[in-house]
């Protein structure tokens, strides 16, 4: 019994998808994602299509986006998370949706006002890995894949303050 | 014997073999007391015994210190004579350690002749550089063994050191601490050579890239087009290339990669092929780079290739 305990204990470490890490996902240029709602007004329940799931509970994704939140310099207009010459991240108010696949949209399409479009300039990945990252800025992927730091202590975020 | 190029590691050398040696002799001479003591018979006399053992023990003891205190005293001077080493008239240049690679910035007093570039320092022979040393992630230790010793690289704090090389030559240096995935993979090249062309060199890699204005030769059309690519494409996003738009420093700077002898920090040489195949897929060459995947058309990828190889 207590063999088989230990067994299935192992066998689960496999399973961890929170801690995995994908070196090769494809396919590798972003164009803008189909099937998008410009509106979080919808019938029924909010819909997912594009699977962005396994991002929003990877620890990794959501670090990398934050590399990429900073390196692409997200964090020149909306600071780290709070907003400046572009609007808060982490205040909950959404102009164009808090859905993954809107916040794709955003950032592949780019909005008026100011928000330029990254569509054809960043691979799909790295937009689901600062899709992960900014939904992390307004709490609102699990905790447990909340960046608690970063490893550049160079720059510090209020994610990654664990605040 | 000597793999030295300057003073410094040839102080490292004269000290390191000769305590490999000693040690060597220690190791066999205690491997030796441990298979006699297991095999030797209890003796009758327990008093005696008790009193040769003690004195072999204190002979080892006495002989421990000796060759401590004189390794104490080598090492003292060693360190004297390394860290001794002229400081006039040097070059500084800032090493910045990253997942997996380098960041290499001259300094000069003349902003203009400041010099960012990566993953291969140039050195004059016979003159002391500074090293200027510090990371950006995880804690590296840059190493050229033919010229110093190892020296970590901290993140959030910058230590100097200085080096000079007294012969030329082409030396591979390394990452020598465990920083992740791709650590063994994080090299870089130092080239030291004598002045003038260091100067050459130099001034070379200040100029900015030149993209043919107007396309009149089929060579010239390639380039064009493949300045495009890179523009208009992933590359932007985190490489610079001085005299175009691509200005980001995520990544290493490119300006004169074709003047390189290497490519992805020492991972490949620079050949058309090896970078054609790292700019496609840099995860099948270097697992877990931060460089993702680009997919680029034969025809784009030709081109981009041509200009890459162009920037000289």
């Amino acid at each position: 019994m207590k063999r088989l305990v230990i067994v299935a204990l192992l066998l689960s470490i496999a399973a961890c998808d929170r801690e995995a890490r994908e070196y090769r996902p494809g396919p590798p240029t972003a164009s803008p994602a189909p099937f998008v709602r410009q509106t979080p007004l919808q019938p029924g329940a909010p819909t997912d299509l594009l699977g962005s799931a396994a991002y929003q509970e990877n620890r990794w994704a959501v670090s990398e986006g934050q590399r990429l939140y900073n390196g692409f310099n997200c964090v020149g207009c909306h600071a780290n998370g709070g907003g400046g010459i572009g609007p808060a991240l982490a205040d909950r108010k959404w102009k164009y949706g808090s859905e993954p696949d809107q916040i794709f949209a955003t950032i592949v399409e780019g909005r008026a006002e100011g928000m330029p479009s990254f569509g054809g300039k960043i691979g799909n990945a790295e937009v689901w890995r600062l899709v992960a990252y900014v939904r992390a800025l307004g709490k609102l992927t699990p905790e447990d894949t909340w960046p608690s730091r970063t490893d550049d202590i160079g720059e510090a975020s209020p994610v990654g303050n664990g605040q | 014997m000597t793999d030295a190029f300057g003073r410094q590691a040839a102080l490292i050398e004269r000290l390191w073999w000769p305590t490999l040696w000693v040690l060597t002799a220690i190791y066999i001479a205690v491997m030796i007391a441990l298979a006699y003591a297991m095999l030797r018979r209890r003796h009758v006399d327990e008093v005696k015994s008790e009193v040769r053992t003690a004195r072999w023990v204190g002979a080892a003891i006495a002989g421990t210190v000796v060759i401590l205190f004189a390794y104490f005293i080598s090492d003292l001077f060693t360190a004297r004579a390394i860290a001794g080493i002229e400081r006039k008239d040097g070059v500084t240049i800032e090493v910045t350690g990253l997942q997996w690679w380098w960041r290499v910035e001259y300094s000069d007093s003349v902003p203009e002749r400041r010099l960012t570039t990566a993953n291969e320092i140039h050195i004059p022979v016979g003159r002391p550089v500074r090293i200027i040393t510090s990371s950006a992630d995880v804690i590296h230790s840059f190493w050229i063994r033919e010229l110093h010793g190892k020296r970590d690289l901290i993140p959030g704090d910058k230590s100097e050191f200085w080096l000079r090389a007294d012969s030329a030559g082409v030396f591979r240096g390394q990452c020598a601490e465990f920083c992740g995935l791709e650590h063994a993979k994080m090299a870089l090249v130092v080239v030291a050579e004598p002045e003038a062309q260091f100067q050459a060199w130099y001034d070379r890699q200040l100029s900015a890239a030149r993209v043919p204005p107007v396309a009149v030769t089929r060579a010239d059309s390639l380039i064009r087009s493949g300045h495009d690519v890179f523009v208009t494409k992933a590359c932007v996003m985190c490489h610079t290339i001085r005299g175009t738009t691509a200005g980001s420093s995520i990544g290493p700077d490119l300006t004169h990669l074709a003047s390189r002898r290497m490519i992805a920090a020492g991972t490949r040489t620079n050949t058309r092929g090896n970078l054609a195949g790292w700019v496609v897929d840099p995860q099948g060459i270097k697992p877990g780079a931060l460089m993702p995947p680009n997919n680029l058309t034969p025809a784009e990828l030709e081109a981009l290739i041509s200009f890459l190889e162009s920037l000289k």
